[in-house]
């Protein structure tokens, strides 16, 4: 693993997203209600929606575009819709949050 | 010659009885049919359903003029039968004299106005029927309006909790300890009376009416305490008492109510009566369930054939949307019985079981009735449950082993098990109706009433439709607003009002949303909801909006953006156009495109610019506009008195004025208007929401026009001499819209349901409510009227609008 801070916690709202570009595409970082963070994919497999731009409830997101709703904790659409966002690797330490670059790379290989 | 047949009262049993005489024996009698009201047969029950606003009069009529006409009913209504000559066998009323070879009474009741002094005074009204309903409708249009309940029985609680939905500040005394003792134990009166309260509905137990105060009109009510209640209406719902008055003038038996025997005869033979106007072995009845008995048999009695009234047991629900309670049976404390209690003070749940040598006699629940009828049933039937004693008050579906299944309840009924308490419909009969070929609840309806009446069976008779036809049949997509609720939207924005919620955490726990915190179906609506109603104490939720309204910019397919700028009433300058071209050729803009609502489209945009493009057009004076919004969009239009040889007023300058005020203006839909200077219509005015034709005389203002998905022409919505008032009523539709309309209800759609009627009553006719109106709409502006964009051109949007890393670089290493 490696840890990258990518940024403030704060920097993100509550229930909302940002993305962080990578050499693979864009990462998506969700802050939920509770204030957890994950990590996903930002393009929607439908028609590559950002999902950083969809509604964040509960520990889901809903793609902007045509309202797809996504798993954050395990990728996958949910209800009668299938497809997958991969999920990455993310935690927070003093108020920072880390995402595991290894893991990007990883991804990105596979 | 046919056999003359004359009814008095056209209310609930009478209109029964002609259905089942004209089932079994079309043509047989000549039908004349009286009634005091103005108007034909509706379904009484469902006043309370009219005046909380959930239903409309239209859908409460049960016989229209088409079916009398196709019967040949002669219809008398609105003319009161003021005396039998029995002698003669004819009835007295104005018209004249009617005579009959059969009569019917059927005047039902009355009801009991307690006699205290101001008993008479303008504003104090009773609950009984559809003009007693208006009133109290119009009485609540008056903002800040105070209603005295006078009674806390099923009427009056039910007349209470409507004015409170229509935003009344509504007090009920109540003379008794507890409320609906008739009906309720007193815990279960405590937990009714709590959720009322909650509602902001104040109960004054043990409180007796002393006096009603007033100068010329009703001012407040006095109590024998010495308490006093302010009061613009006064309500008076303390019972009723059988309208028996021509049955006494004309010598008939009548006791408490006119007398009648198992046939439903009175002490003269040609005469009949029926309804809550009648007494049959010392009992009088007030609820629709015997009552259609009544009618069965004396539409039978009438054909000459045998039949007996055998009165049955009644249960008694409350329809005040979100109390949900059940009574039956017996349940006073007495020697040698017993009972069964289960509490849930989590969910506000009480039920009581009263057993009585292993019978059940009694039941009373509170906040869950789901399983009301199963205990019902074994009420009426006497059941022995011995066996089931311990597990007896978890209902059917815990018997035979635990059940998650909430079909399984219904699946589990026997075929005897009432369904439909109104029309006495058991569950067998409904499976009958399904074999012989019923699918929808409408079917069922139709052939054996079952839901037809209070509707409050309806969920249960779809799941017998469930349980029955398997999967043929698809429980219907509930009015729910979302899988998170089961409300309605209509629920929902009345408990937002009337339970004064003003966050969304409270709307998700006081109206029990299942999930944690909504999803984008709800957030979205729910949002708007909040800040529509208190624009001064909600603050609007970024994070509850499409992302285009959160962007305030539209999103394209491929994740770029669309900016337009206001340009108000589609008129522009040289200074703007050139600030448009610098933008686009500063942030190369791909498409620079003229819009159908008469603006600049820079399509393209990335999101990281959006902040920049927004200040350069800031700086020009230009603001958004909001071509993403369920809000004001555009107002187009023509050129008007200015330069047109035709133009009769000036629509450029009207329509500039009306984007000026609205802009800003969140909606349930989005909402689009036009003002053309002449009836040529170069606007295009008599497709929008809000559309206004100038023509000589002044302006016509129409609304409810669309021109997207559906093609729909403006209704004229009023004809006004002046400028002044066109605005003005202008924005009292629009906040009205704004109040009422379910969220994504386009105006027409909204008007549709409403009526136009409605609508005019409100902002044309009534100039009290279109000055409040405009009021509330000026409040709600005076947060909303700013530019979202000159907002979000600064640095701090720059950096919120840009990725929150870039690690193109360090992944490349
Ligand atoms: C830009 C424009 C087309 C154009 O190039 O002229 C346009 C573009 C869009 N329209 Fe429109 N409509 C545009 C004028 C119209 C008109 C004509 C008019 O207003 O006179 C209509 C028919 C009139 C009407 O609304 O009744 C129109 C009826 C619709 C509808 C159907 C609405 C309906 O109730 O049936 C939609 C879908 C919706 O809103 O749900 C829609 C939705 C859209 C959306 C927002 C689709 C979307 O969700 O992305 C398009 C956004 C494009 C963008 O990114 O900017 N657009 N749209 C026009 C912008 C007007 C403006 O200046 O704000
Ligand atoms: C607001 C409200 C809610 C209710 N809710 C329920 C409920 O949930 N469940 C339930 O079971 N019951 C309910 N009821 C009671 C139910 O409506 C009555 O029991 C039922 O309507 C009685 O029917 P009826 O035909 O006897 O009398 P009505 O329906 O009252 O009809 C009598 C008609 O006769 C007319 N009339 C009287 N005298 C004359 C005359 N001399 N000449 C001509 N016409 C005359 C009257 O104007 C009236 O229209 C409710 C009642 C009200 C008012
Ligand atoms: S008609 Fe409107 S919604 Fe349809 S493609 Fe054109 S701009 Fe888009
Ligand atoms: S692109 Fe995400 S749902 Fe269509």
């Amino acid at each position: 693993m490696s840890w990258i801070d990518v940024g403030a916690v704060d920097d993100i709202a509550l229930r909302g997203a940002r993305v962080v570009k990578t050499a693979q595409g864009c990462v998506a970082l969700f802050r939920t209600a509770e204030g957890d963070i994950f990590a996903a994919g930002d393009r929607c497999p439908h028609k590559g929606g950002p999902l950083s731009e969809g509604i964040v409830h509960g520990r889901a997101v809903t793609c902007p575009l045509h309202n797809w709703v996504f798993s954050l904790e395990t990728g996958q659409a949910q209800g009668a819709d299938t497809g997958e966002i991969p999920t990455y690797e993310v935690r927070v330490k003093d108020g920072r949050i880390l995402l595991d670059g290894a893991g990007l790379a990883k991804a990105a290989a596979a | 010659m046919k056999q003359k047949l004359v009814v008095i009262g056209a209310g609930m049993a009478s209109g029964r009885a002609l259905e089942h005489l004209f089932d079994s024996a079309p043509g047989l009698f000549d039908v004349t049919l009286f009634g005091a009201e103005p108007r034909g047969n509706y379904n009484r029950i469902m006043l309370s359903p009219v005046l909380s606003g959930e239903k409309s009069y239209e859908e409460i009529v049960t016989h229209d003029a088409a079916w009398y006409a196709a019967h040949g009913v002669t219809c008398r209504f609105g003319e009161t039968v003021t005396a039998i000559d029995r002698a003669r066998k004819q009835v007295v009323s104005v018209g004249g004299r009617t005579p009959y070879d059969k009569l019917v009474i059927a005047t039902g009741s009355a009801p009991f106005i307690i006699p205290v002094p101001g008993r008479d005074l303008p504003g104090v009204i009773s609950y009984r029927d559809l003009d007693d309903t208006n009133a109290m409708i119009a009485a609540a249009q008056r903002p800040g309006g105070r209603a005295v309940v006078i009674g806390g029985g099923l009427l009056g609680l039910e007349a209470a909790a409507g004015l409170a939905l229509r935003g009344m500040e509504v007090t009920v005394i109540h003379l008794m300890g507890h409320l609906m003792e008739r009906q309720l134990d007193p815990a279960a009166g405590y937990l009714l009376q709590k959720e009322l309260a909650s509602r902001g509905i104040r109960i004054h137990c043990k409180g007796a009416t002393k006096a009603i105060l007033g100068d010329g009109r009703v001012e407040a009510v006095l109590l024998e305490d010495g308490t006093v209640y302010p009061a613009d209406l006064v309500v008076m719902a303390v019972g009723i008492r059988p309208e028996t008055r021509i049955a006494t003038d004309a010598q008939l038996e009548v006791g408490r109510g006119i007398v009648v025997n198992d046939q439903m005869v009175t002490s003269d033979p040609d005469i009949l009566a029926l309804g809550e106007c009648a007494e049959h072995d010392e009992q009088l009845f007030g609820l629709v369930a015997p009552l259609y008995d009544m009618a069965k048999v004396a539409a039978r009695t009438l054909l000459a054939e045998p039949a007996a009234f055998r009165p049955v047991q009644t249960a008694t629900k409350l329809k005040v949307t979100g109390c949900d309670l059940f009574s039956a049976g017996d349940f006073a404390e007495a020697e040698g019985r017993e009972d069964i209690v289960l509490r849930d003070p989590a969910r506000g749940v009480y039920k009581r079981l009263v057993l009585e040598d292993d019978r059940l006699i009694g039941a009373v629940m509170y906040g869950d009735t789901a399983d009301g009828n199963w205990f019902f049933g074994l009420i009426k039937d006497a059941t022995d449950i011995s066996e089931m004693r311990e597990t007896l008050i978890f209902g059917p579906a815990f018997q035979g082993g635990a059940s998650a299944d909430p079909m399984a309840a219904v699946a589990a009924l026997p075929a005897d098990a009432e369904i439909c308490g109104c029309n006495g419909v058991c569950k067998g009969r409904i499976v009958e109706a399904i074999g012989a070929g019923a699918r929808t609840l409408e079917d069922v309806r139709a052939q054996t009433k079952a839901s037809g009446s209070c509707g409050t069976c309806t969920g249960l008779v779809e799941q017998v439709l469930a349980a029955t036809l398997g999967g043929d049949f698809q429980m219907p997509a509930s009015k729910a607003v979302c899988g998170c609720t089961d409300l309605s939207h209509e629920d929902v924005r009345r408990l937002i009002k009337s339970r004064a919620l003003k966050s969304q955490p409270a709307v998700w726990q006081e109206l029990g949303w299942s999930t944690p915190d909504g999803c984008h179906i709800c957030r979205p609506a729910i949002n708007f909801y909040l800040l529509a109603d208190w624009p001064l104490e909600y603050a609007d939720d970024a994070q509850s909006r499409f992302v285009n309204e959160r962007n305030h910019a539209n999103i394209q397919k491929d994740g770029t953006y669309s900016v337009v700028p206001r340009m108000w009433g589609g008129v522009t300058t040289p200074a703007e156009l050139r600030a448009i071209a610098d933008a686009a050729e500063k942030y190369r803009v791909p498409t620079v495109k003229v819009t159908g609502g008469q603006r600049i489209d820079l399509l393209g945009v990335r999101k990281e610019d959006l902040p920049g493009i927004w200040h350069d057009l800031g700086r020009a004076g230009m603001v958004s506009g909001h071509a993403y919004s369920k809000g004001l969009r555009t107002v187009k239009t023509c050129v008007g008195t200015d330069h047109c040889r035709f133009g009769t007023q000036d629509s450029t300058g009207l329509g500039i004025r009306l984007e000026k005020l609205l802009w800003g203006s969140w909606t349930p839909h989005k909402v689009k208007l036009a003002v053309s200077g002449c009836p040529r219509n170069c606007a295009e005015a008599t497709c929008k929401d809000v559309g206004i034709v100038c023509v000589d005389s002044g302006y016509q203002i129409g609304v409810a026009g669309a021109a997207g998905m559906d093609l729909r022409e403006t209704e004229l919505l009023a004809k006004v001499e002046t400028e002044d008032e066109a605005v003005a009523i202008t924005t009292a539709f629009i906040q009205l819209y704004r109040e009422n309309a379910r969220y994504l209800d386009r105006g027409y759609k909204w008007v549709a349901k409403v009526g136009l009627d409605w609508v005019k009553s409100r902002v044309v006719d009534d100039l009290e409510h279109r000055a409040a109106l405009i009021e509330r709409f000026e409040l709600s502006q005076s947060i909303y009227r700013r530019d979202p964009w000159a907002e979000r051109a600064d640095a701090r949007s720059r950096r919120d609008f840009a990725p929150l890393a870039d690690l193109t670089l360090e992944a490349a290493e």
